[in-house]
């Protein structure tokens, strides 16, 4: 069942040595629209099988940032290589080798699902022979067999996103790009989706998302870079971040009015690494959240309710940005 | 670096040659011809059962009084000169129709334009496609037209087989600009003023029904420069046989430079779409 896409056969090329070659390879990006700077000279790297993220607020500049990679979007300033080639000279080159899962599904949705996979193939000048094989491939990938012959309109949310990612797969691409890949879904459709992500990262295919969803990003990225207002603000693995810029727990504590939690606040000083209070609850940074949660009832405060839970993404980004800390 | 490319898949690799544009083209008009195989009975009952209606009401039926009262009209009857006049407006509404909404969908509300542009298929590419295949449908929809008003009489002249590339190149001198148009609005709000305020009065004072001569003089002069006034004379010439080539060169010359124009801002609306 080695189904999909995978790209592990390797060509002539890649035993020459430039395999090393990072498959996207970006130095200095940016992009302005008019006086607007989208992207602000941005610096990144993406190697061959590894499931690399952008993490960021709306507006953080990934969407644009996917859109020069997928040869959509010309760079302003910077370097930017896609498998070898400049996007500049070889867009339609390197799109050949790209699938790309959009934000917004953008199906036939008048077609069928099986249609909608074919006409994408042809799109790639792929054989109709071929074009059959994959699309059987993918709609069992997918889930999607039982729904082969009905239209894409009536589908759920997740079926017309696992529908984009099978077609975004039609041509064995070497790196798939996803932009908010599920936004919008429920959670148990969000779980299957992941499930196939993972899938396809087992079978070695380069994968490149960007998402505001900590979780997700938690999930699913080997690597990731935290982007903020056009400009990475951290890279790498979410293990290492959450080493670097948080604690192993982190105690939340939720007071039952906003008094009562400016009155807290001087007693809470000293205990963990660091306390940061935000607009509706505390947290505490500290390895030990129980300790920290012994030593807060110890002073007297009497949180209206109390989680120990572990140091996460959300708290890098936090960290990080400055983010919704009341300053 | 091109090796890099040809590794890239397979099964495309045994067969690569490297593509002209024209190829990618066609693969955007082939999902539009897959679209259309799905309803195809009501396409071609609305483009030529449509035209066919106007035929019988204004060609048979007011011709007869056209013809009892007058005489003929150009030194032909009412229904061979209302005939190239309706497959002319025909082909126009055709554009309009097909340049205005679907043009917006594939852009900004479904935004299929936008899947086929994550593809090897250029901006440029897909606009030409799309274009491509209205052209191909005018045409099949003009031979059916043409063949029954020449079995109703409405086609004096064998001449009248050009009659079918002349309304195609009509429809684009239409498509084209008015795609562009389209590919640059962020709503649709003018969409139903441009039908009536410009396909509208076009269809019915371009010569279609009458001479543009009958029209009061200060308005003349606006026919004659609608591409729609060229598009008819072009079909009427052809299926009357009556058209000078001087006259019919110079129409098609007209058509011509709009549809450069018109393609050329398209190119460019559709880069600044799909790939801005």
């Amino acid at each position: 069942m080695s189904a999909l896409p995978s790209r592990s056969d390797p060509s002539p090329l890649d035993d020459a040595g430039p395999g090393d070659e990072p498959l996207i390879h970006a130095k200095a990006l940016t992009k302005k629209f008019g006086s607007y700077v989208a992207v602000d000279g941005v610096d990144f790297a993406v190697q061959r099988g590894e499931v690399f993220g952008f993490l960021g607020p709306n507006g953080a500049g990934k969407t644009t940032t996917m859109r020069m990679i997928a040869c959509v979007s010309p760079i302003t300033d910077g370097e930017l290589r896609i498998l070898g080639m400049d996007p500049r000279h070889h867009g339609p080159a390197i799109r050949a080798r790209l699938g790309v899962v959009p934000q917004e599904d953008n199906l036939d949705t008048e077609l069928t699902v099986w249609d909608n996979l074919v006409i994408y193939g042809r799109y790639f000048g792929l054989p109709s022979g071929v074009i059959r094989e994959r699309a059987a491939e993918l709609l069992a990938f997918a889930h999607l067999e039982d729904r082969r012959d009905s239209r894409v309109d009536p589908l759920s949310g997740g079926m017309k996103r696992r529908l984009t990612i099978a077609r975004a797969l039609i041509n064995k691409p070497d790196l798939v790009l996803l932009d908010e890949p599920t936004t919008g879904l429920d959670p148990q459709a969000r779980h299957l989706l992941w499930e196939r992500l993972y899938r396809l990262k087992r079978e070695g295919v380069t994968q490149v998302l960007t998402t505001h969803y900590m979780d997700e990003a938690e999930q699913l990225c080997d690597r990731l870079v935290i982007m903020d207002e056009g400009r990475i603000v951290a890279e790498g693995s979410p293990r290492e971040l959450i080493e670097r810029h948080s604690t192993r727990e982190v105690l939340e504590l939720r007071f039952a009015l906003p008094d009562e939690q400016d009155a807290a606040l001087p007693h809470l000083e000293g205990i963990g690494e660091r306390v940061e209070p935000l607009a509706e609850r505390v947290l505490v940074y500290a390895d030990d959240g129980d300790a920290a949660l012994a030593q807060v009832t110890d002073r007297g405060v009497r949180p209206h309710s109390a989680l120990v839970r572990r140091g996460s993404l959300e708290d890098v980004f936090l960290r990080l940005t400055g983010r919704s800390l009341d300053e | 670096m091109s090796d890099l490319v040809a590794g890239a898949d397979d099964a495309v690799a045994g067969r690569r040659r490297r593509p002209g544009p024209l190829v990618p083209m066609l693969r955007v008009t082939e999902r539009e011809a897959r679209i259309w195989t799905r309803y195809w009975q009501t396409s071609l009952l609305s483009g030529v059962l449509t035209p066919l209606m106007f035929l019988g009401a204004m060609g048979i039926g007011l011709g007869g009084l056209v013809d009892d009262a007058r005489g003929p009209v150009d030194g032909v009857d009412y229904l061979a000169f209302v005939t190239p006049g309706i497959l002319a407006a025909t082909a126009m509404q055709a554009a309009a129709g097909n340049s205005l909404w679907p043009v917006m969908g594939g852009i900004k509300w479904e935004k299929q334009f936008h899947a086929a542009a994550a593809t090897p298929i250029s901006p440029g590419q897909v606009f030409g496609g799309y274009l491509l295949w209205g052209a191909a449908r005018t045409a099949l929809n003009a031979t059916l037209f043409v063949a029954i008003a020449a079995l109703l009489g409405g086609v004096p002249s064998p001449w009248g087989v050009a009659a079918v590339p002349a309304a195609v190149l009509g429809y684009v001198a239409f498509a084209a600009p008015i795609t562009a148009y389209a590919a640059l609005q962020d709503s649709d709000v003018t969409f139903p003023l441009i039908m009536r305020l410009a396909i509208v009065p076009m269809f019915l004072f371009s010569g279609t029904f009458f001479p543009v001569r009958q029209l009061p003089d200060w308005l003349e002069p606006l026919a004659r420069v609608s591409p729609l006034w060229h598009a008819v004379e072009l079909c009427r010439g052809a299926t009357t046989g009556s058209l000078g080539a001087l006259a019919a060169l110079g129409h098609v010359a007209f058509l011509l430079v709009v549809i450069g124009l018109g393609c050329r801002w398209s190119v460019r609306a559709f880069h600044a779409r799909l790939a801005g």
